[in-house]
């Protein structure tokens, strides 16, 4: 059974009463609005947007509830819940203060039951019965949507960090630079492995300088897996350099006991770059001391 | 599948161009090594792209290999294993220690003529 023909199903419900309900919701919609924005004014929700978008907001959000209503699907719910998300959350509106508005809403409709019936208590009952399990699930549906905005957001974001902070940059003939820059975690440390080697091959490096001077503190995974990067890079015939090891990342090194022997270290990006032109027989020489020599030459 | 084993001046390159069983790989072992001092070689490149797996088997043959290449006063150099193949070795804890090894044919030559040079000066 879904949960539509469930809603749709309420025992011993005269069918009229939805209608009714709607019709009432439709006919006053402009004061529900605004007795809506009234209320989200007091409780200082949604500050965050101006009170002429609060009051566009409210026309759109008391429509769309209707709607709902109305149809009483989870589709429209769930298309419903999708769009108030995208449109509030990139304004810095968190979970809470969404389904909030939303559950004031819903007390500003049944505000309006409560006038509608005119006092008939069993009237009343019978319209709460129609109207309380579709606001309920509407707040459930809002909720879940929103989360799963906050979701899509912070995939998208990941993606875009990940796809910025991963440059394998070439120095000199043979020599790369790795610099990795912010929160690296097992997926990322992965892709960073697979562009290295790769990288290794399309440059025919020999030695590169893998520096983590922006990489604040990893996982005993992923510090297990820089040292399997290392060991990879080798098999491939490249030596590694890694540079600006934070005192966190060594003692995460140092901690989860694997062997470190492979792992060259040098404390920053310049000793790195040192090093390995060391490696390289290369020799930086200051052009006036050299009598017209070239800033790097072979030396062997 | 039969390897051929190359001859270069002072150089042998084995060169594994496709998937090879257990026995091919202790038939390479056993003919480089014949053919190492046959031929009074220096150097020798197990050229090893064609290997798309390398299990703990090919891995401590190779280092065997390798070893008793020393032994008959020789170097040998790994040359070719692909990316994906060194992430699968790393994580099955068979990094080779102890063995030279580069990108390709032409680095493998390259640093057998490093080593050439640096132990004799005046030869060649």
């Amino acid at each position: 059974m879904t949960r539509s023909t469930q809603v749709q199903s309420e025992p011993s419900v005269p069918s009229g009463t939805l209608t009714e309900i709607v019709t009432q919701f439709r006919r006053s919609r402009r004061a529900l609005g605004e007795e809506w924005t009234r209320r989200i004014a007091v409780t200082r929700m949604l500050s965050v947007l101006t009170e002429e978008e609060v009051s566009i907001e409210s026309i759109e959000l008391v429509d769309n509830y209707i709607d709902v209503l109305e149809t009483s699907s989870v589709e429209s719910m769930q298309l419903y819940a999708r769009n108030l998300s995208r449109r509030i959350v990139p304004r810095r509106v968190d979970t809470p203060e969404l389904l909030g508005i939303v559950l004031v809403l819903r007390d500003v409709l049944a505000r309006g039951l409560l006038d509608l019936a005119e006092g008939d208590a069993v009237r009343l009952r019978t319209m709460l019965s129609v109207f309380e399990p579709v606001a309920n699930r509407i707040a459930t549906t809002v909720a879940e949507g929103s989360v799963q905005e906050h979701e899509r957001l912070i995939r998208l974001q990941q993606d875009s960090i990940r796809q910025l902070s991963t440059p394998v940059l070439q120095v000199r003939d043979r020599l790369l630079i790795h610099p990795i820059i912010g929160v690296v975690d097992g997926d990322r440390a992965r892709q960073i492995t697979e562009q290295l080697l790769a990288s290794i091959r399309a440059h025919r490096a020999t030695v590169v300088v893998m520096d983590l001077t922006g990489v604040p503190s990893v996982d005993a995974a992923v510090a297990n897996h820089l040292v399997q990067t290392v060991e990879a890079a080798r098999l491939l015939g490249a030596s590694m350099i890694v540079t600006g090891l934070s005192p966190d990342l060594s003692r995460t090194l140092v901690t989860i006991g694997v062997d470190l022997s492979s792992l060259h270290a040098v404390g920053d990006l310049q000793g790195g770059i040192e090093e390995a032109e060391a490696i390289l027989g290369l020799r930086v020489v200051r052009i006036s001391s050299a009598s017209g020599a070239a800033p790097a030459a072979e030396s062997p | 599948m039969r390897v051929p084993i190359m001859k270069q001046r002072d150089v042998l390159i084995a060169s594994i161009q496709d998937s090879l069983t257990d026995a091919d790989l202790l038939a390479l072992r056993d003919r480089v090594v014949e053919q190492v001092t046959r031929f009074r070689s220096r150097g020798v490149i197990l050229d090893v792209t064609g290997l798309d797996v390398i299990d703990s088997f090919a891995a401590h043959t190779l280092s065997m290999t390798a070893q008793m290449i020393r032994l008959r006063g020789a170097q040998t150099v790994i040359v070719g294993i692909q990316p994906d193949v060194a992430i699968a070795m790393v994580q099955l804890g068979l990094t080779l220690l102890g063995i030279h090894t580069a990108l390709d044919l032409e680095a493998g030559l390259e640093y057998l003529n490093t080593v050439a040079k640096r132990s004799r000066p005046n030869a060649r």
